[in-house]
C-alpha cells in the first residue's frame, strides 16, 4: 500500500517525493495513470493506489517553439524549444510528460519506441518552484 | 437502409455566415447580426422571425475571449428573438456542430418546429499567449497542459505517431495546406482569400521593398519547407500547418421536415447524425487517428443508410493539416495509412474522387472555434445548390458531410445532408 491517496492532487505530491503513482482496480486488475476512483473498465469502486516503475517507451512527441504562458514563464521560446511526448509505461497505460536530454535541433531524429526512465523537472511559475513529470532516455 | 430513431426528419432552410478574419472594430454581436442577415438572404421565401421557437448557440469561450458568459439569451435579444428559449452549447471547437445536433434533436422530439442555430467566436482581441492559454482549457488542464502540451502540440504528437506507423511523408501535410488555400482563394468569406503561392510572392515583394535580399523560393512547396518562410510551431506542425486565430459567426435555420417547403423551395435534409466522446490523448486506443470521429461517422452513416462512397463532398475539421488526413481515414474515404498518399495524389482536391474542404477549410477559411461547425453547413448548402461559384464541384453533388472535432478528439460530431429534387 502506498502512502498516497486517490485524490488528483496526490499525483503531484507523489512526484515531489520522486514517485510515479497510478491506481489499480482490485476487481478486474485494470491499471490507470493518473490514479482514478472509478475503474474505467469494470466500473468498480474498489481501487488502490499503485506505485509505477517509471520505465517506459516513447510513443508520440513534439518539439514546441511557441509555448503556453506557463512554459514561457519557465524560459521556453522559439530559441529555447522543448520536447513533450506521450510515454507508454511498462505497466501498460500512457501518460503525457516533458522529454529531456533529446536533440531538439533535429526533432526528426528523436526515436519513437526509445526506452525512457522517469525523472522530474522543476519549473518556476510566478516565483514558485513546481515539480512536474519528465522522462529521459534510459 | 436508414436506421433513424428520430421521431421526424429535420431540414435546413437557410444558411449564413459573416466574413471570417480579424475584425478589431467589430464585436461578436456585429458578426452575429452579419451572419443572421446573410441567412435571411439565402432563403427564397421571406423569414418571419416570430416563427423561430428556440436558439442554440455554439460558442467555446466568450467568457475567456470577451469576458462575456451567458451569451445565448443576450444574442437572442440582439436578434430580436426574446423571449424564446436560448441555450449556449459548449464542446470546445465542436461547439457549433454539437449545437446543430442538439437543435435537430429538439425538433425530432417534437418540442420545436423552427430552431435557429448560431456559432460564434471572437478570438483576436487577446494576445497570442492568452489565446494559447484560453484554447488550452479545452484539454485536460490537470495532466496534459502541465506536461507542456499546446493544441498544435497535441496534433503534432499525433502526426509523429502517424508518420511512424505509416511511413508518411511530411510533404503530405504541406499538400493539404496548399490545396485548402487554393479553395479558400475562391471563397469571399474566407480569412485567407489567398493561395500559398500568392502569400509567398507577397513575402518576397515585402523583402525587396525593405531592401533585404529576395528569398529564393521557386514553388509553394519550397516556401513551406523553409523554416525562414514557414517557422516551426510544434514540430512537425509549422505555421502553415495550423488554422489561424479568427473572428466570425455562422447561422443556419433548422425546421421539421414536413414544414420545410413553407420556408424554402429547396431545403436540404439532415439525414444522418452521430456524436462520440473520448478521454485525454494518452487514454486513446490509437494516436494515429481520432476514435471519436470514427464512431460518430459510423453512427451518422448508419442513420443515413449510406457509406463513405455515397458522400459527394466533406467539410472536415482541419484545425491542423494532419487532422484532415486523419479525418479522411476516420470517415472511411481512404483505408488506414493511405490518407497521406491520397492527399499527395490530389484525391481530396475539387477534381478528386473525395473532395474535402472546398470552402478552404478551417485552414484557409479561418477557425473562429464555435462558428466552424456551423460554417461547414454553409459550404455544404452552397455546393448542394450549385451556387459555390468558381469553387463549385461538377456533377451535381447531392450528399454532403460535416465533421467537427472538439479539443484533440475528446468530442466529434458528424452530420450528413442531402438535397432532394
Amino acid at each position: 500500500m502506498s502512502e498516497f491517496a486517490l485524490f488528483n492532487k496526490e499525483f503531484f505530491r507523489a512526484l515531489e517525493a520522486g514517485e510515479l503513482i497510478g491506481s489499480k482496480c482490485l476487481d478486474c486488475g485494470e491499471v490507470s495513470i493518473p490514479q482514478r476512483e472509478i475503474c474505467p473498465v469494470c466500473y468498480s469502486h474498489k481501487i488502490e493506489v499503485e506505485a509505477f516503475s517509471g520505465k517506459g517507451k516513447l510513443v508520440a512527441y513534439t518539439v514546441i517553439s511557441v509555448p503556453p504562458v506557463k512554459m514561457a514563464e519557465a524560459g521556453y521560446d522559439s530559441k529555447n524549444p522543448y520536447c513533450v511526448g506521450i510515454v507508454e509505461l511498462a505497466e501498460g497505460p500512457r501518460i503525457s510528460a516533458q522529454i529531456l536530454d533529446v536533440d531538439l535541433t533535429h526533432p526528426e531524429l528523436i526515436e519513437i519506441g526509445m526506452d525512457l526512465q522517469m525523472t522530474t523537472i522543476q519549473r518556476e511559475e510566478g516565483g514558485v518552484q513546481k515539480t512536474y513529470l519528465a522522462f529521459k532516455p534510459a | 437502409m436508414s436506421k433513424s430513431k428520430w421521431s421526424r426528419g429535420v431540414a435546413v432552410v437557410g444558411v449564413g455566415m459573416s466574413k471570417f478574419g480579424a475584425f478589431p472594430n467589430k464585436t461578436s454581436r456585429d458578426l452575429a447580426v452579419e451572419a443572421f442577415k446573410d441567412l435571411k438572404k439565402s432563403m427564397n421565401k421571406p423569414l418571419d422571425p416570430k416563427k423561430i421557437e428556440a436558439f442554440y448557440l455554439g460558442n467555446f469561450s466568450s467568457d475567456q475571449f470577451e469576458k462575456q458568459a451567458h451569451f445565448a439569451p443576450i444574442l437572442a435579444s440582439w436578434l430580436g428573438l426574446s423571449p424564446i428559449s436560448a441555450v449556449r452549447v459548449e464542446d470546445a471547437c465542436a461547439s457549433g456542430g454539437v449545437a446543430i445536433r442538439q437543435a435537430a434533436l429538439a425538433i425530432a422530439s417534437g418540442e420545436y418546429d423552427v430552431v435557429l442555430v448560431g456559432g460564434l467566436e471572437k478570438m483576436t482581441d487577446l494576445q497570442i499567449a492568452e489565446i494559447t492559454e484560453a484554447l488550452g482549457t479545452a484539454a485536460d488542464t490537470q495532466f496534459e497542459i502541465p506536461a507542456g502540451f499546446t493544441f498544435p502540440g497535441f496534433y503534432a504528437a499525433m502526426a509523429t505517431a502517424y508518420m511512424h506507423e505509416y511511413g508518411a511523408d511530411r510533404n503530405a501535410f504541406f499538400d493539404v495546406a496548399i490545396k485548402n488555400h487554393k479553395n479558400g482563394a475562391l471563397n469571399d468569406k474566407a480569412q485567407f482569400e489567398q493561395t500559398i503561392e500568392q502569400i509567398m510572392e507577397a513575402k518576397k515583394a515585402r523583402a525587396v521593398k525593405k531592401g533585404r535580399p529576395e528569398p529564393t523560393w521557386k514553388t509553394d512547396l519550397e516556401f513551406l519547407q523553409d523554416p525562414k518562410g514557414n517557422p516551426n510551431i510544434a514540430w512537425p506542425m509549422t505555421l502553415f500547418d495550423c488554422s489561424p486565430v479568427s473572428d466570425g459567426a455562422a447561422m443556419i435555420l433548422l425546421v421539421s421536415e414536413d414544414i420545410a417547403k413553407a420556408f424554402s423551395d429547396s431545403p436540404i435534409y439532415l439525414i444522418g447524425s452521430g456524436q462520440a466522446s473520448d478521454g485525454a490523448l494518452p487514454e486513446r486506443e490509437t494516436l494515429s487517428g481520432i476514435p471519436a470521429a470514427e464512431k460518430a461517422g459510423k453512427q451518422a452513416y448508419e442513420m443515413a443508410g449510406l457509406t463513405s462512397y455515397d458522400i459527394d463532398l466533406a467539410e472536415v475539421h482541419d484545425c491542423f493539416t494532419i487532422a484532415e488526413i486523419m479525418a479522411s481515414e476516420d470517415l472511411g474515404f481512404f483505408p488506414r495509412g493511405e490518407g497521406w498518399k491520397a492527399a499527395m495524389d490530389g484525391k481530396t482536391a475539387r477534381d478528386g474522387e473525395h473532395p474535402i474542404n472546398t470552402s478552404g477549410g478551417l485552414k484557409a477559411k479561418g477557425h473562429p472555434v464555435g462558428a466552424s461547425g456551423v460554417a461547414q453547413v454553409v459550404e455544404v448548402w452552397k455546393q448542394l445548390h450549385g451556387i459555390a461559384g468558381e469553387r463549385q464541384l461538377p456533377d451535381n453533388p447531392t450528399i454532403g458531410l460535416t465533421h467537427n472535432v472538439g479539443g484533440s478528439g475528446q468530442t466529434c460530431v458528424v452530420n450528413i445532408y442531402e438535397r432532394r429534387d
